[in-house]
């Protein structure tokens, strides 16, 4: 198992008794015309951890995503969701585990009303119409938007979307959460609400973002792709607070921990 | 404003109508839909120069935009914009098909007038009564009716994701329209070669986007049927909504009405 990893230095994979959430070995795709999106990627997340996944745009982290929800196969490695193998037989039973907020809203809201995108995959689950109601309506709460629930979602504004996105997935109580930008296009108050929201969710969490404050606020690890492969894996105020190795991923350090150069007339 | 804005706006407009609460916004979506269904067949199935007997049938859409408190000046421009289409259909007939037909005493026109006439009127009633539906019941309860009647998932669904989607497509139409003309310094149009190329990369960008929905649907336990919100029984309000419209509409199908009607007027004048 050591031996496929990529030699980064990670204090959270090895000697760990607990099994981990997320297991992820010699991960390796390309697209379909070739181009390599991951290669050789290996990561372990233990049960309740929040880890950022951070890279500069076509750095693999969306597809790594995916890939952990078993949407996409990959070329090489192998991916074990609590101990258990993502395959064709048990990706239905994984998919269970996992709830995944696409980056574009819109994408995952396609029910008349935001109650009933809600009721979508509880509903799906095959639960009775009271649990699904209830479900709905926890779910709804939790991200404040419980006044948005007979909406028409193409009606709500960004951050609205948002919270609704992750209402649709926190109902089918998972115990992984999977965000794609999730603060992207979303205006300074949606995204402090968005990143207040997230903090009070317990879940192991996998944010994918190019945000590094978010990364900063939200997660205490933080792994770096660059090219397709983990460039570094630690504590997140270790690594978003060397500057020498986020501009070799094609990043720059968060903007809280920048000295701000403001514009000036003259 | 483009032409594309202000379809989305009319668009959004017949949602805003079926949100209303009026006694007919309140008959359930099923007996809507199957008063509708018969209203169809009824006015589809008459021979092709039939025009008096079809008159009848101009009540339905008349109290139900009445009662739906829907303005009449939309319904006249929507089935102007879709006007065209039932012109081109039937604008050879009155040259194709000469055969006099007496209509009055003394007076004949040609068969083919007649026909025209028949389609043009076929077309507005059912026209109307489809976007009476829509305003009345919106869509996302035309749609679980339908499933509820067990008409094929597959169907439902399509519609359903569609009209959802009409707006995001739109929208996405239109920013790229905004971003060609503002790069085409004035000049409208900048020739079909462009068009067609917006075509396709919204063609290609549609599909992108079909693809991610349908990812975001699996993730959630999708396994092709959406089930409907929820059952409730028909009340006998429903009923006799259904079966006083069906019944109306099968009589006026088998007995004319219309001709009987209008003997009964010309008669008093003579």
């Amino acid at each position: 198992m050591s031996a496929a990893r990529n030699g980064s230095p990670d204090p959270h994979a090895t000697g760990t008794a607990i099994v981990p959430v997320i297991e992820v070995v010699g991960l390796v795709y390309a697209y379909a015309d070739g181009t390599p999106a991951l290669d050789g990627v290996s990561l372990r997340i233990a049960p309740g951890e929040s880890v950022a996944v951070v890279g500069a745009n076509g750095a693999g982290k969306s597809t790594l995503l995916v890939l952990l929800t078993g949407l996409l196969e990959p070329v090489a490695g192998a991916i074990r969701i609590n101990g258990l193998p993502l395959g064709p037989g048990s990706r239905a039973e994984i998919r269970r585990s996992l709830g995944m907020v696409f980056q574009e809203a819109d994408d995952q809201l396609f029910m008349p009303t935001a109650a009933e995108d809600v009721a979508f995959g509880p509903q799906n689950l095959g639960l009775p119409a009271d649990v699904v109601q209830q479900r709905v309506t926890l779910a709804l709460e939790q991200v404040g938007a419980l006044a948005l629930r007979d909406r028409s979602p193409h009606r709500l504004s960004g951050g609205e979307k948002r919270a609704v996105a992750i209402a649709t997935v926190l109902a089918m109580e998972p115990f992984i959460l999977l965000l794609d930008e999730p603060s992207a296009a979303l205006d300074p108050r949606a995204r402090r609400r968005l990143i207040q929201l997230l903090q009070g969710l317990s879940h192991t969490r996998v944010v994918a973002t190019h945000d590094l404050d978010l990364a900063l606020d939200l997660c205490s690890r933080t792994v770096v792709l660059s090219a397709g492969r983990v460039v570094a894996d630690g504590p997140s105020d270790r690594i978003l607070a060397d500057t020498s190795l986020l501009e070799r991923s094609g990043l720059e350090a968060p903007l809280s921990l920048q000295a701000r150069r403001p514009c000036r007339q003259g | 404003m483009s032409v594309i804005r202000r379809e989305l706006h009319e668009l959004s407009r017949i949602d805003v109508f079926a949100r209303q609460d009026t006694w007919i916004h309140r008959i359930d979506a099923r007996a809507k839909v199957l008063a509708t269904f018969v209203f169809l067949l009824c006015v589809v199935s008459f021979p092709r120069y039939a025009v008096l007997p079809l008159l009848p049938f101009v009540i339905f859409p008349v109290v139900i935009a009445s009662l739906g408190r829907l303005p009449l000046g939309w319904l006249v421009q929507r089935l102007l914009v879709a006007s065209p289409f039932a012109l081109m259909v039937g604008i050879a007939n009155p040259l194709v098909d000469q055969t006099p037909v007496a209509i009055l005493p003394g007076h004949s026109i040609a068969a083919g007038w007649l026909s025209f006439a028949s389609i043009g009127l076929r077309f507005l009633l059912t026209t109307a009564v489809a976007l009476l539906l829509i305003a009345t019941t919106g869509m996302p309860a035309i749609c679980d009716a339908l499933r509820q009647l067990r008409i094929p998932e597959a169907f439902v669904t399509q519609l359903q994701l569609l009209y959802r989607y009409l707006f995001l497509l739109g929208e996405e139409a239109m920013r790229m329209e905004r971003a060609r003309d503002l790069r085409s310094c004035g000049r409208r149009g900048t020739g079909l070669w462009v068009s067609g190329t917006l075509l396709g990369a919204l063609l290609l960008r549609t599909v992108a986007r079909a693809n991610r929905i349908y990812a975001a649907m699996l993730l959630r336990g999708f396994e092709g049927t959406i089930r409907p919100a929820s059952l409730r029984a028909l009340t006998r309000r429903d009923l006799v909504f259904l079966l006083g419209w069906s019944t109306a509409f099968l009589i006026c199908r088998q007995v004319p009405v219309g001709e009987l009607l209008g003997h009964a007027v010309i008669g008093a004048r003579l």
